[in-house]
Order: structure tokens, then C-alpha cells, then sequence
């Protein structure tokens, strides 16, 4: 009880207050406007939080990051153009939806199914806390290199069909992690003997360049482009008393968008991917997947934002993040000295607690906000893409610049930003190089320290949860090859019987 | 023959255009950094393997080949999509882009936040064709929005402009502080 009221004191600082509400309803803008995406937003706002208390920059960040789904489905159900792409799915059921003059059921559907998937993972964390705060402390080195590395191998075979890409931009990231003087021996490492290399490369210049700058570089590049117009009318509460209707739905994809965002390097999409095959085959009427089925649309939306909620959980316990909207957070945890991971709970389970609470809350506020403004949300979202390129760009300057005032740091940003408009072009992904770097350097630390005390490999993973960490990184290998020679011999079996087919009718 | 086509099933993917310029830059790069692992990296005497300052890069820099061998290979054996240069210059022009934004960086300590920033703006917007005084007037209320936001009230770490040192005196603080 004393922790909780402790934690509502963090929480009703005015500063937290006012970072949660701009944090929400930005957010929801953000996530509104197709081409920007909370990634960028958070990306720039990353250096302006550190002059904020801890609390109030993560408040601010969370803000974005748990409500920019709820802005995404808007443009999606309306005008069939994601807002961020996890909502990609919702475009499938929610515009034949509006096409059949359904708009308004859409978007209160898709409101209704994201607040509960966001409460359903809040609920989720709250209940895994105790969980959380017992098994927490036993993860000692050792764990914590080998959590490390699993999220690293789940990263790259999370990319499927593109595992070699992922897996060599990983690999550069964990490059970029070391390059700057070493920090035991003093040594330099591919500094070239260049000044400005000795103390390494940031990871919020490679963040704020990968995601921001390549963005507005794209945006500027590529053909101009205006979101089509599109209004709502009708009652948008409708949908809060229908979510019930398709409850079974809706707990379940909430389920797996909470399973999901706990395993590093899985996500959204694996998570949207799963519910929507489960609604699919579960329902009665499955041939109406894909032209405007609610159950679709509930699951797709229900499941990625059941994602931050529990994407908190590794960030929290481990102190790994397990995608790079965490993998920021974590920066934010560095500069202010808090280091998320075991001790957290043990110490500062307020601070944990208020963040709980606050994610709550921000649920609430976008609700809101959603069911009274979402007319004005469609007139902000009328923006051509270059304009918004020329805002990115704007902002990106602040980011970068306000870390060091160095022109140097904006170099290094812009040469990211080119770096990420080519991987955005390719469809390649960016996601690897951010955990790459992030992991990379708790794993030099962790296996130094790990290994000071361990005198054969088995000694390695002699301890209960090394030992199951390890067994999952074998399963989990095991298992992708199996499945790659799978998929190889189904196609293949496609092949020949389509060549039989072909021959019989030549005959 | 049957073994060399597994491996190009195996190997086959989604390419788009212009993937093979970035597979064999990305290879090349790879391999240089490769070549330079004992020139750019020390190894220490009486330290053990975890704790060598060239193991880490050592081992992101092999991975790092081997999988950019692996995707150049996959490159190869996908179908093409034609359209490479027309890709190739596409990631090029947004070089200008970036020549921009490094002067915009380069006079922000001179002319100060605001002003370049409206500067920036303005001009960015004209630039990409949208030259009318009504997105113009957007440019330079977005650029006001932003360094106040950000300069003004949050005190976010951005040198005052040089010129602002020629202002007269009370206007001269203000701007010092503010602007």
C-alpha cells in the first residue's frame, strides 16, 4: 500500500501529467500520419527527455509509443493507407468495412478492441510483477549474456526471408557497438586514428539517423503524396458494448500480442500474424476475412497494442530491450543512471508501479480523446508527405545536435539517414542494427564478467535458468532449421505437382 | 547439378531493385573491415580470450561477412526486377538533401536557432514544390512552433547565434537566452 501511494505520488507531479497527456494525444497524431511512426517521434524527442526526471521522459515516451496504434488505424479504416505499419493488417477488414458505409463501426471496433488489448497487457504486467520481481534477481551474468544472445538470434530469425539480411545487420550493429576505445584496456578499436572515432559511435545519432533522417530524406525524395479525404459520422461509443460480442477474439489476440512483445525481437506483426489466423479458423464465417469481417479487424488491433505493454517486461526485468522503441527507452534509463533490471524492482518498485499506472492512464486519455476528435484528427492528417519530410528533417536537428552541438554527430546522423532510406527501399530491415548495438555491448560486458568465474563451458550454463535459456537458444535453432527444410520440401512438392499437372494437360 | 539448384532454392528470396548494388557494397565494406582486424585492434598479453579488446569485433566483423557472403548469394539467385539505376539514383538524390541540412547545421551557431530555422523551412518547402504562400506561411509558423518549443521553454542545448551578440543591449539577452 505504502509503495502505492508512493507510486501515485511520482505520478501526480504536474511535469508528469502534462508529459503523459502530450505524450497520448501526440502520439495518436503521430501515429495518424502515414510515413511518420512513433519510431521517428521518439527518435527525435530522445534527447530533449534527458534534461526531463527519468519518469517524465519514459511518461512522455510511453505515451507515444502505446497510443501511436490507436492513431494508425484511422487512415487505415478510412482511406486504406496504415498510419504505422502494424496497421497495415487493419486495412485488410476495416476499409471494406467503410466501403460498405461501415466507418464508423470500424473505427469504434478498433478503438474498443486496442484499449482493451492496451488495459488487457497492463493487466497482464501487473499480475507477472511478483512473477517478475522473484525470478528477476536470479538472472545473474551469465542469464543476462545468454538473454542477450537469444534476443540477438530471435531478431534475426524473426526477419523471415530475410534472416541473412538480419542477421549481417545485427552483426553491424554489434560492430558499431565496439568501434571507439575500449573500455578495460584503454585500446583504440576502428578509430582510424580519427579524434572524432575515439569515443565511439552513439547509438541515439544511429537511432535519430536510421529512423528519423531516412525518413524525412525518403519522404522529401519520393513523389509527393496527400491522404485522401475521408470523414466519420455516427456514433463511435457503438463499438465499446460490441467488443463484448467478440470477446473470446479479443482476449485471445491480447494474449499473444502479450506473449509476443515479452519475447525479444518477435513484435507486432508475428503477434497480429498469429490472431488473425486464429480469429480466421476459429470463426464461423471465415471467407469474410479480408472483406470487412469485425473479428479481423479486432484481432489485428487487439494484438499490437497489447505489444508495449509487454514489451516493458524484458526492459523492466532484464533490462533488455526487445525491439528498438525499448532499445530507446533504455538510453533513457542510462542517462539517468537507473538501471533497469533486477535491482529495480527490488529498489525503486514504486517507479515501476507508476509506470504501470501510467500506461493505464494513457490508455484511458486516447480513448478519450479518440471518440471526441477523430473529424479533427482527419483534417491534421491532410499533410502532403514532403511537407512533413521538411518538418522530420526540422526536428531530426534538434535530436542530433542538442546531444553534443556537434557538427560531426550531424554527419554521422545524415550518413545513417542515407543508410536507412537505402535498407527502406530494399524493404531490408533496420530493427537488427538497433538491437545489435544495444545487445552488443551488454553482451562484451556480461561474458567478461560471466566468464571471470567459470572454469569448463558447462560451468556456463550449470545454473537453472542458464541452463533453460541455453536449451531454448538450441530448441530455437533447431527448430528454424527444421522448418527451413520444410518449407523447402513443400514448395518443392508444389513444383513437381504442378510440372504433373502441366504435362497431363499437354497429353 | 541437383545440389547446386537446392542451394539456390534454398537461397532464393524477394529482391527488389537495386539490391544487388547494396549486397556486393555491403560484402565489400565487410571484407575491407575485415582485412583491417589487426591494424585497428590490439591483442593484449595475459588477457584472456573474452577479455580481448579484438573479440568482439572479431566476431561481429566474421558473422557480418559471412552473412553478407550468404544474402550476395541470395541476391544472385533471385529473380531480378528491373530498375537498378534508376534505385541507384534515387538513393543519390537525396544527397542533396543532406548538403542541406548539413548548412542548415553549419549556420545555426552563426545566424541563431530561430532565424535559420525559419530559414531552413521556408526554403526546404519551396524547394520540394510546394511554393505557395499558404504552405510557406506553414514552413515559418512550424519553424517559430519548433524553436520556441524546444529552445524557449525547454532549454534544449543549442548555441546562441553569433549574430545575436550585435543586437542592442535588452533585446541582446533575450535573444541570448531565448532565441
Amino acid at each position: 500500500m505504502e509503495t502505492l501511494l508512493s507510486s501515485i505520488a511520482i505520478l501526480s507531479q504536474w511535469q508528469v501529467l502534462v508529459a503523459l497527456l502530450l505524450g497520448s494525444i501526440g502520439g495518436v497524431i503521430i501515429g495518424a500520419l502515414p510515413g511518420v511512426g512513433a519510431a521517428v517521434a521518439i527518435a527525435i524527442l530522445l534527447p530533449a527527455t534527458f534534461a526531463f526526471e527519468p519518469i517524465v521522459g519514459l511518461t512522455l515516451m510511453l505515451g507515444v509509443y502505446g497510443s501511436s496504434m490507436y492513431g494508425g488505424a484511422i487512415p487505415a479504416i478510412l482511406i486504406n493507407t496504415p498510419g504505422t505499419a502494424v496497421n497495415a493488417l487493419t486495412t485488410y477488414d476495416g476499409y471494406p468495412m467503410t466501403k460498405r458505409g461501415e466507418g464508423h463501426r470500424a473505427l469504434s471496433l478498433a478503438y474498443s478492441a486496442s484499449f482493451f488489448g492496451g488495459i488487457f497487457s497492463v493487466v497482464c504486467l501487473i499480475l507477472l510483477s511478483p512473477l517478475l520481481a522473484m525470478i528477476a534477481p536470479h538472472f545473474g551474468s551469465r542469464e543476462i549474456f545468454l538473454a542477450a544472445l537469444l534476443g540477438i538470434i530471435l531478431v534475426v530469425l524473426a526477419h523471415r526471408g530475410q534472416v541473412f539480411a538480419a542477421g549481417m545487420l545485427a552483426s553491424f550493429g554489434i560492430f558499431l557497438s565496439t568501434i571507439g576505445l575500449e573500455p578495460v584496456k584503454y585500446t583504440k578499436r576502428f578509430t582510424f586514428d580519427m579524434t572524432w572515432l575515439t569515443s565511439g559511435i552513439n547509438l541515439i545519432v544511429v537511432v535519430l539517423g536510421l529512423f528519423a533522417i531516412s525518413q524525412a530524406l525518403l519522404l522529401l525524395v519520393d513523389k509527393d503524396h496527400k491522404p485522401g479525404e475521408a470523414r466519420v459520422e455516427g456514433n463511435l461509443f457503438s463499438g465499446l458494448s460490441e467488443l463484448f460480442r467478440f470477446k473470446r477474439v479479443a482476449s485471445v489476440s491480447s494474449s499473444l500480442g502479450v506473449l509476443m512483445g515479452m519475447i525479444p525481437g518477435v513484435g507486432e506483426f508475428t503477434a497480429q500474424f498469429l490472431s488473425y489466423t486464429y480469429a480466421q479458423k476459429t470463426s464461423k464465417t471465415p471467407d469474410e476475412f479480408g472483406n470487412g469481417a469485425p473479428e479481423g479487424l479486432i484481432a489485428s488491433e487487439a494484438a499490437n497494442n497489447a505489444v508495449p505493454g509487454a514489451a516493458m517486461i524484458p526492459l523492466l526485468a532484464l533490462g533488455i530491450p526487445g525491439e528498438a522503441l525499448t532499445a530507446m527507452m533504455l538510453s533513457v534509463f542510462y542517462v539517468h543512471n537507473v538501471i533497469p533490471g533486477p535491482q529495480l524492482f527490488q529498489g525503486q518498485l514504486d517507479f515501476v508501479i507508476a509506470i504501470y499506472i501510467a500506461l493505464i492512464l494513457l490508455n484511458v486519455i486516447v480513448l478519450a480523446f479518440l471518440l471526441s476528435s477523430t473529424n479533427l484528427l482527419l483534417k491534421i492528417i491532410q499533410i502532403p508527405t514532403r511537407f512533413l519530410g521538411v518538418m522530420i528533417l526540422t526536428l531530426s536537428f534538434v535530436g542530433v545536435y542538442s546531444l553534443r552541438n556537434s557538427i560531426t554527430d550531424c554527419a554521422i546522423a545524415s550518413a545513417f539517414g542515407v543508410f536507412g532510406l537505402i535498407l527502406k527501399r530494399l524493404n531490408l530491415p533496420i530493427v537488427p542494427i538497433i538491437l545489435g548495438m544495444v545487445l552488443g555491448g551488454i553482451m562484451e560486458v556480461k561474458l567478461r564478467s560471466a566468464m571471470a568465474r567459470v572454469k569448463s563451458p558447462l560451468d556456463f550454463v550449470d545454473r537453472p535458468i542458464a541452463a533453460v535459456l541455453f536449451v531454448m537458444i538450441l530448441l530455437i535453432l533447431i527448430l528454424h532449421v527444421r522448418t527451413v527444410i520444410r518449407e523447402h520440401k513443400s514448395k518443392r512438392l508444389q513444383e513437381t505437382s504442378s510440372n504433373s499437372d502441366t504435362s497431363t494437360q499437354q497429353g | 547439378m541437383a545440389h547446386i539448384k537446392t542451394l539456390q532454392e534454398l537461397f532464393r528470396r524477394h529482391r527488389r531493385p537495386g539490391d544487388i548494388v547494396f549486397a556486393i557494397l555491403f560484402l565489400a565494406i565487410s571484407v575491407f573491415l575485415l582485412t583491417q582486424i589487426y591494424g585497428e585492434t590490439s591483442w593484449v598479453k595475459r588477457t584472456k580470450w573474452f577479455a580481448q579488446p579484438r573479440f568482439w569485433p572479431a566476431a561481429s566483423l566474421i558473422a557480418m561477412t559471412l552473412f553478407a557472403i550468404f544474402h550476395f548469394v541470395g541476391s544472385l539467385c533471385s529473380p531480378r526486377i528491373l530498375g537498378r539505376w534508376f534505385e541507384v539514383v534515387f538513393w543519390l538524390r537525396s544527397l542533396e538533401f543532406v548538403l542541406y541540412f548539413l548548412l542548415y547545421v553549419a549556420v545555426v551557431p552563426l545566424l541563431g536557432y530561430l532565424p535559420t530555422t525559419v530559414l531552413f523551412t521556408c526554403l526546404l518547402t519551396v524547394r520540394v514544390g510546394l511554393a505557395t504562400p499558404r504552405f510557406i506561411g506553414f514552413a515559418a509558423l512550424f519553424a517559430v512552433c519548433v524553436a520556441v518549443i524546444f529552445r524557449s521553454i525547454l532549454q534544449v542545448k543549442i548555441p546562441a547565434g553569433q549574430i545575436y551578440e550585435a543586437f542592442p543591449e535588452p533585446l541582446r539577452a533575450f535573444a541570448l537566452t531565448y532565441l
